[in-house]
């Protein structure tokens, strides 16, 4: 196939980007786009021009670091995966790909396609784990019990990969859904309960302060979360922090 | 430099751990809080050792190359993670799970540190559940457990497909925890270059903040690394893109034994290869063998018709099938350890009944277990007579409860519906069971660096069991390093910040400009990625999963000559001052030069076939693997001497107190 790509290049966050063509010869069916990618970094590696920057490591869905904003869509047009996951075979000979990183405040561009995504870390540390010591706990794991369906909509939630799709997607960069999934996994279980009032309103407050926008409801985020992240979890966490804040 | 003394504590083995832990030295908590610990890596190893370091009180910094600590490759992970609990009433036990485990290893595992980590596997559970992670859960509200290759019991622990993810997301947490009460101070997007030495001990690295390209000093008493495995040096492997031996080969160039280097597993279900533009192998859970069976057609004109696309799988019945483990290994059958699965994988394509276009694939079928547990599901739903359409229905609907985002992967990578035709596999490299010479306190040869989880030697022996590598990571981080790294600092408390100005930072420094400096002045034509493949195919093809002395030399041959060209050819555009993802790839695949000759060294002088490591020379007279307990019954740990062909090589006796050795036989 041949492939048309439109690249965003930006050589760091203090200067201008823009986008540059590129066209794209011998492109196989059974690439991964990021190997369709490399294959572009490759040739201009061999004519002695920098290689299009992308953050990228496991290349199996699931360590959330892949963030390619494809044809205007993050992670590219098919559903439930992420970008490391897409293959050529979504694609057509003669295509053009418009290729862009996560677009949103609270995620700075840090060079071509690589966006910063600390933020996320930042809401975590403000209250996304359960406060117990980690050396030598007493008690039986089974001697907490937890009901299955329970568990397993904990999991659901536990599911996401902090990749940062819900934001891109957002016209408000909007980090409900990802906020909303982390306080929904511990605010499910036996274990996270007792401090789960002090846990949402940190956790929502850190969200702000880090620039993201407000949610209105569009759902955009939950059509393009990779890992099928429900907006039940909003609801959730909406519940969570309007009780959290009448006890006060 | 560099005295082996492995510390096994004395007295029985039920009792060495809980000794050690009462004759060691401690640190005042007052004093901890003078005391600074660097952790380079926060996957399980790096982060529960970093969370519980801080929360002990000592000040401690984390290190990794990736934009934040939760994405590090124990992430992908997903089959479980092993605990002698015994919740199934099995017969599981501690000594089980140690048995299991040596034997799993071919008897090439320190007995007293796998016997400890059975003993804390049980508390790993018990600290990942009061932490939230989200294990699978029967509906009695109890934790499920499923079963891996190379053991009767079911003893593993999981969360889907996603065991790795869930049990970092926890260590991540912990660390959040410390972060924010300020006792970790965590470095994102930075890669540790060098080891720094003062006195003869570890004081710190020197690392690039890859976004920046600044080169940076950090001091600590002692620093950890838990920088994960090194099976990258294949280029096509299971591991994630950046996973290197970087951190690693630095401090076994000052002074560091490296141990077992060839020792590498290599896992039998992973999708095979699709063609040259590849970049990296995806793995099919093991847990699948607990319900797909493996088998290869019985006659070659099937098999050859397959390939050519004339003739379909399902198409074939079942007496012309050859389901060769469960011939081979009526007791374990498909649920033979991974090196045992793997071989017979690659015996059976090797005589010319692969069923891919390149003849390199077995298959993974899961249609008797769909037709199973649909008729159990249609006889506990009442249902008398269903036809076969129902009980297909309904069995694939339990098989997608229990394996369905593994099932989605493989549709997603190979494009076929895992449901209707069986899945194809093929063995691929996935684990390093070498690593950096540790003694029983997980300390290197350099006083005061450390090595935990995969980047270290000691638990796995020859070849590792499913579901034990996140067992040991958690192990060594949660439970073992916290404590024995405590006995070196003791002598530290009155020590006082390490200095980052001193000669021996100047030098370290210098050593890591000068190298950068010389891989970005090579001028030639090729990419970093040119050399990374040409190395992988070397150590695939004769380094691989079936070794001889004659490849073996070449290879050695080869990776040198390979390695000078690097150096002379290699071309890096843009700039060391600035984010360049070419340049931290030459850093990693320079070393990866480096260690390949020494793994091939390994390899050529271990004349025995045992575990991931098969020696062609070496094998009885049904192909399996031949061990030489009166001549190799000792760990290879290898001492830098300033070129990796002039290693030289230390050997640890491995003792077998408690277990009688003997010919490791799934039969
Ligand atoms: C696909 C897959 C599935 C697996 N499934 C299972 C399973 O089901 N059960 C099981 O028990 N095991 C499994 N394993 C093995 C297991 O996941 C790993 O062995 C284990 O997670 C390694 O953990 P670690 O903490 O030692 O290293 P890693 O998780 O690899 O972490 C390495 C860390 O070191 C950092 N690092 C590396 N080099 C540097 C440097 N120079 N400077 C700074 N930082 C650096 C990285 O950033 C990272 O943080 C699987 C492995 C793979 C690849
Ligand atoms: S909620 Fe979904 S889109 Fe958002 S970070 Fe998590 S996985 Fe990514
Ligand atoms: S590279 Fe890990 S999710 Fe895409």
């Amino acid at each position: 196939m041949k492939i048309y790509l439109k690249i965003w290049r930006q050589k760091d966050a203090d200067t201008r980007g823009a986008m540059v063509d590129y066209t794209l010869d011998g492109v196989e069916a059974d690439m991964s786009f990021l190997e369709m990618l490399d294959v572009l970094n490759e040739k201009l590696v061999s004519k002695g021009e920098e290689p299009v920057e992308f953050d990228h490591d496991c290349r199996e869905g699931i360590c959330g670091t892949c963030s390619l904003m494809i044809n205007g869509r993050p992670h590219g047009p098919e559903s439930l995966i992420t970008v490391c996951q897409l293959h050529m075979r979504s694609f057509n000979d003669g295509d053009t790909i418009v290729i862009e990183p996560w677009r949103a405040k609270a995620f700075p561009v840090i060079k071509d396609l690589i966006v910063d995504r600390t933020s996320f870390d930042r809401i975590q540390q403000a209250g996304g784990y359960i406060s117990v010591n980690t050396s030598g706990n007493p008690v039986d794991a089974n001697a907490i019990p937890i009901e299955k369906e329970m568990a397993d909509k904990s999991f659901n939630a536990a599911a996401c990969i902090g990749c940062g799709a819900c934001v891109a997607a957002c016209k408000n960069a909007s980090a409900m859904l990802f906020t909303s999934a982390k306080v929904s996994q511990f605010a499910l279980l036996p274990q996270g309960r007792v401090e789960a009032a002090e846990r949402v309103q940190n956790m929502v407050r850190q969200m702000d302060l880090e620039g993201f926008g407000n949610c209105t409801n569009t759902g955009a985020c939950e059509i393009e979360c990779p890992k099928g992240i429900s907006l039940e979890n909003i609801a959730r966490m909406n519940r969570e922090y309007l009780s959290a804040t009448v006890k006060g | 430099m560099g005295v082996m003394d492995s510390k096994v504590p004395s007295g029985p083995l039920a009792e060495k751990w809980t000794k050690h832990k009462n004759e060691i030295d401690l640190v005042n908590p007052a004093n901890k809080r003078n005391i600074d610990v660097i952790v380079v890596g926060t996957g399980l190893a790096g982060g529960s050792a970093a969370a519980t370091l801080a929360e002990l009180g000592y000040n401690v910094k984390t290190f990794c190359y990736q934009d934040s600590p939760r994405r590090a490759h124990s992430i992908a992970a997903q089959g479980g993670i092993n605990a002698a609990k015994n919740y199934q009433g099995d017969g599981d036990s501690v000594y089980r799970l140690f048995y299991d485990t040596v034997k799993g290893g071919d008897y090439r595992s320190r007995e007293a540190n796998v016997y400890r980590l059975a003993e804390v596997s049980t508390n790993i559970i018990d600290q990942c559940v009061a932490q939230g992670v989200p294990f699978a859960r029967e509906y009695g509200g109890l934790l499920d457990n499923r079963s891996f290759g190379g053991v009767l019991v079911s003893r593993t622990f999981y969360a889907k497909g996603q065991t790795g993810q869930q049990l970092l997301l926890g260590a991540y947490s912990a660390m959040n925890r410390q972060i924010q009460r300020g006792k970790i101070k965590s470095y994102t997007r930075h890669e540790m270059l060098d080891l720094v030495l003062v006195d003869g001990k570890a004081r710190g690295i020197i690392a690039r903040d890859l976004v920046s390209g600044e080169i940076e000093r950090h001091s600590a008493h002692a620093v950890v690394l838990a920088t994960g495995g090194y099976g990258n040096l294949f280029f096509l492997s299971t591991y994630c893109m950046g996973a290197n031996v970087m951190a690693a080969w630095k401090a076994h160039k000052r002074g560091a034994f490296f141990a077992n280097p060839c020792f590498t597993q290599i896992h039998p279900t992973c999708i095979p290869v699709s063609g040259d533009h590849q970049s990296k192998l995806t793995l099919m859970s093991e847990s699948l063998r607990n319900d797909g069976r493996i088998w290869v057609p019985k006659r070659l004109e099937d098999a050859e018709a397959i390939r050519e696309g004339r003739l379909k799988p399902t198409q074939l019945s079942e007496e012309e099938r050859d389901y060769y483990l469960e011939r081979r290994y009526p007791a374990f059958g498909n649920l033979v350890p991974r090196d045992v699965a793997s071989r017979a994988a690659k015996e059976r394509c090797d005589a010319g009944f692969g069923v891919n276009k390149t003849g390199e694939a077995v298959y993974l079928d899961f249609d008797s277990a769909i037709m199973r547990y649909g008729r159990e599901k249609a006889l506990t739903s009442g249902m008398k007579d269903p036809d076969d359409a129902t009980v297909r229905k309904m069995g694939e609907e339990v098989v997608e409860a229990k394996y369905g985002n593994l099932f989605q992967m493989y549709e997603k990578i190979v494009d076929q519906n895992p449901y209707k035709t069986p899945m194809m596999i093929y063995p691929a490299v996935h684990y390093t069971m070498g690593g950096l010479w540790v003694d029983y306190n997980l300390m290197t040869t350099v006083p005061g660096c450390y090595a935990a989880g995969e980047a270290n030697f000691s638990d796995h022996g020859a070849n590792r069991l499913g579901a034990s590598a996140l067992m040991q990571g958690l192990a060594d981080g949660y439970f073992v390093l916290p404590y024995t790294i405590g006995d070196y600092l003791s002598d530290d408390i009155r020590t006082g910040p390490i200095s980052i100005e001193s000669a021996e930072f100047d030098a370290a420094e210098k050593n890591v400009r000068d190298r950068i400096q010389k891989l970005m002045s090579a001028n030639g034509a090729n990419s970093v990625d040119y050399y990374h493949k040409k190395l992988g195919k070397i150590m695939w093809n004769k380094c691989g999963m079936a070794r001889n002395a004659r490849e073996l030399k070449e290879a050695i041959k080869e990776i040198a000559e390979l390695r000078k060209d690097f150096w002379d050819n290699v071309k890096i555009p843009g700039s060391a001052d600035a984010k360049n993802q070419e340049l931290e790839k030459a850093g990693r695949v320079a070393d990866f030069m480096e260690l390949g000759e020494l793994f091939a060294m390994d390899a050529l002088h271990r004349n025995e076939s045992c575990g991931g490591h098969f020696r062609e020379e070496y094998q009885t007279k049904e192909g399996e693997a031949l061990r030489d307990d009166e001549n190799f019954k000792y760990v290879a740990a290898w001492e830098y001497k300033g070129d990796p062909s002039k290693a030289e090589l230390h050997k640890e006796d491995l003792e077998y107190e408690n277990i009688k050795v003997k010919t490791r036989s799934y039969k």
